[in-house]
């Protein structure tokens, strides 16, 4: 195990660009806890979209560019379980053979999604400031099956004594998004997530949480299209903002 | 037509199904809700699968010297083997047999490997009768449709339509819905084909080298009766199915059956040994087993891809997915639909062919997730999509790899590689994003017909990280 002192943070190139407020909240998060966070400079993306894809002398570019922002033996944390979830899990795939290999695997290795870090490592406790709230979780595939840490993001939001976690329909089924599925597929997706806002407005929730901001800019953006006021968050701005006193 | 525009219009038309789609979801729901009754502890299943996935992989690997002693345990028990590299050899072997012996008409028990050849429609142009006799199999074969789904073949039909079905064709029969009446009455229908029918053709679900038995997993009786009640029984299965011991069936059979249907064992199990001995009072006097390799010989020779293999067909994959849920079968238009057909049709039939099935999956895992036989399937599919646009291992024979390279997607992959992998570039890019925000466009094709665009934030995380004071190193 890497000393926990110090952290890199791998944003992810959706945070990074679309939802930073969800980042920030992710490395403040560990900044209360005593951890200090570094944000490499020269970070981009995990590789993951082409790989999907079947591009992968891409993805193995791109994955290659990242691994001289994580030199030293510390963790690094990864806010999303997809991101995190091709690191730990496909780095080792992608790079197979190949002279940096060894480079590859070493940070696989070393490689967290944020609740997990959160809960495993951290041992988090959390004080709930907010007003009562009902919110249901969405787990994301690849933080439920790819890296196994599902109940991570369960285990925070049950820390928080004020927040009614409400459970939908089908909870485990993929909410449509898959990466450039939503555009090659786009009516299988389109119908996917209808189902999946449909199960999360029957639970009557008022906002939807989940690990990976890609289930939430689908979820997030049909509740938009769809008319409706459903909140969606990331579970870091979420615990930051009942745990800080801000309003969410 | 190309595959891709092929494959959209039978979404389109799966999409705009509603009652389509209600049939598979609740089905679905019903099936996956069974399952989970079989397995209420997972450390058990978990031990299970890996036992199963042990027999599976044992028996990929040995395959060529369990055939061998399978063929000869058979032929020594009196059943005859024959080998069909294509479809077309199975049904010639399956129509000379049937001619020689004089069949003018045949029961059938389910079987996907036929659904392979198309053997119902050789036979029929033979002049050969084909009555099939699984229940789904039977409704589906009055409805002229392929099955959409391996196990539960008529699973797209409600109630109301199999009574409708049923009402057209056998208009004697007083109109009813309910499912225990409809089940009686195919069942009054095909009692008299199982007396009158010359031959009768199943499929395998394992076939034991060691002993040189032929097991068959059902719930209706169907194959029990097809396999010996005619004077003539012909099985037809692919290669794969060979495994090694007697003792290997247990835990396949158990792993199986819990899965396809969440029964904890099936109404009939049959082990078909040989064929009807000098006073015995039934069964065939000749029994034949076709085993077909269709591509499967093929697909072994890659270590990776061999996984596929494994496959016991009991349909768990298609269960869960999501992806098919929405669809139904038919849209994949292949034999084998959902996710064990993604990853098998385009190696047994060609990426050129189906590849763009492969575009049919989120990669949620959940299809890896329950496999009794633990395939890796989002491995196999996300290797398949990589042969599909750019030959992986020159190794390995699969049919059309690199077919689906399209030059504007790949050009639209290079640049983003060049943005993706310079830092300094990137920075630019967000940079430039953020500032001019306003400027993202409010349509993007598919997806905002069923959500909001997303829309840069004002400033990127590098810069409020920088502005909370947190380092860079």
């Amino acid at each position: 195990m890497p000393a926990t002192s110090q952290v890199y943070f791998f944003a992810t190139c959706l945070i990074d660009l679309l939802y930073p407020q969800a980042g920030l909240a992710g490395m403040q998060l560990l900044r209360r806890e005593g951890v200090e966070v570094i944000f490499p400079a020269n970070q981009t993306c995990c590789g993951q979209p082409a790989f999907n894809s079947g591009y992968r002398d891409e993805a193995l570019a791109v994955a290659r560019a990242q691994l001289a922002c994580f030199p030293r033996d510390i963790p690094v944390v990864v806010p999303s379980g997809s991101c995190g979830g091709m690191m730990r899990q496909h780095w080792p795939e992608l790079f197979a053979g190949q002279p940096d290999e060894q480079a590859a695997l070493d940070v696989a290795a070393r490689t967290y999604e944020l609740t997990e870090f959160l809960v495993d490592v951290l041992q988090i406790r959390l004080r709930d400031l907010g007003e009562p709230l009902a919110v249901a979780i969405h787990t994301s595939c690849s933080a439920r099956r790819e890296m196994g840490v599902a109940d991570r993001i369960e285990s925070l939001v049950a820390q928080l004594d004020k927040v009614e976690v409400l459970t939908q329909a089908r909870k485990a089924e993929c909410c449509g998004f898959g990466g450039t599925f939503a555009v090659k597929q786009a009516d299988v997706s389109g119908a996917m997530v209808r189902d999946k806002t449909d199960a999360l407005r029957a639970t009557a929730a008022q906002c939807v949480i989940s690990q990976d901001c890609g289930c939430l800019m689908n979820i997030g953006g049909a509740f938009e299209k769809q008319g409706d006021g459903l909140q969606t968050r990331h579970i870091a701005e979420f615990l930051w903002e009942r745990t800080e006193g801000a309003a969410p | 037509m190309n595959q891709t525009q092929a494959f959209h219009r039978r979404i389109d038309a799966a999409l705009h199904n509603d009652q389509l789609r209600r049939n598979f979801r609740s089905a679905l729901s019903g099936i996956q809700a069974k399952r989970e009754t079989q397995f209420p502890d997972d450390t058990q299943l978990q031990s299970l699968r890996e036992q199963a996935r042990m027999v599976r992989a044992n028996a990929l690997v040995r395959q060529p010297e369990l055939l061998e002693q399978l063929e000869a345990r058979l032929t020594a028990n009196g059943i005859q083997v024959h080998w069909a590299e294509t479809p077309q050899q199975a049904n010639t072997i399956i129509g000379d047999i049937l001619q020689a012996a004089g069949a003018r008409s045949v029961v059938k028990g389910k079987s996907m490997v036929s659904e392979e050849t198309e053997l119902n429609h050789y036979l029929e142009q033979l002049g050969i009768e084909v009555v099939e006799s699984d229940l789904g199999e039977f409704i589906i074969q009055l409805a002229q449709e392929p099955p959409s789904h391996i196990v539960a073949p008529a699973i797209h039909k409600n109630r109301r339509e199999v009574a409708e079905l049923f009402h057209r064709f056998y208009p004697d029969i007083p109109y009813t819905e309910d499912i225990d009446q409809l089940t009686q009455s195919a069942r009054l229908i095909l009692r008299e084909k199982f007396a009158a029918a010359d031959a009768g053709i199943s499929g395998v679900n394992f076939a034991v080298a060691e002993t040189g038995t032929l097991c068959l997993v059902e719930n209706e009786g169907n194959g029990r009766l097809s396999t010996t009640a005619p004077r003539v029984h012909i099985a037809i299965t692919g290669v794969e199915k060979v495994v090694e011991r007697l003792s290997d069936v247990p835990p396949l059979l158990e792993i199986l059956t819990k899965s396809a249907t969440g029964q904890p064992i099936t109404t009939y199990f049959n082990m078909i040994s040989r064929p009807r001995q000098p006073g015995e009072l039934d069964g065939p006097e000749a029994v034949h087993l076709v085993l077909l390799d269709n591509g499967r010989s093929r697909i072994r020779v890659d270590e990776e891809l061999l996984d596929t293999l494994r496959c016991i067909r009991c349909g768990t994959c298609i269960n869960y997915c999501p992806v098919y849920v929405q669809l139904g079968g038919h849209a994949y238009g292949t034999v084998y639909p959902g996710p064990i057909g993604i990853a098998l049709e385009p190696q047994r039939i060609g990426i050129d062919k189906v590849g763009t099935l492969t575009s049919a999956c989120t990669m949620c895992g959940a299809c890896g997730e329950v496999c009794p036989v633990k395939i890796p399937l989002p491995k196999l599919i996300n290797r398949l999509r990589a042969e599909a646009v750019n030959e992986q291992r020159t190794t390995t024979p699969l049919l059309g790899r690199g077919s689906l390279r399209k030059p504007s997607e790949a050009t639209i992959w290079k640049l983003w590689q060049q943005m993706y992998s310079r830092p300094r570039l990137y920075r630019l890019f967000t940079l430039v994003a953020t500032r001019l925000r306003w400027l993202t466009p409010g349509s993007l094709g598919g997806w905002t017909r069923y959500r909001s665009a997303p829309r840069p934030a004002p400033r990127s995380l590098r810069e409020l990280a920088m502005k909370e004071g947190f380092g860079s190193e």
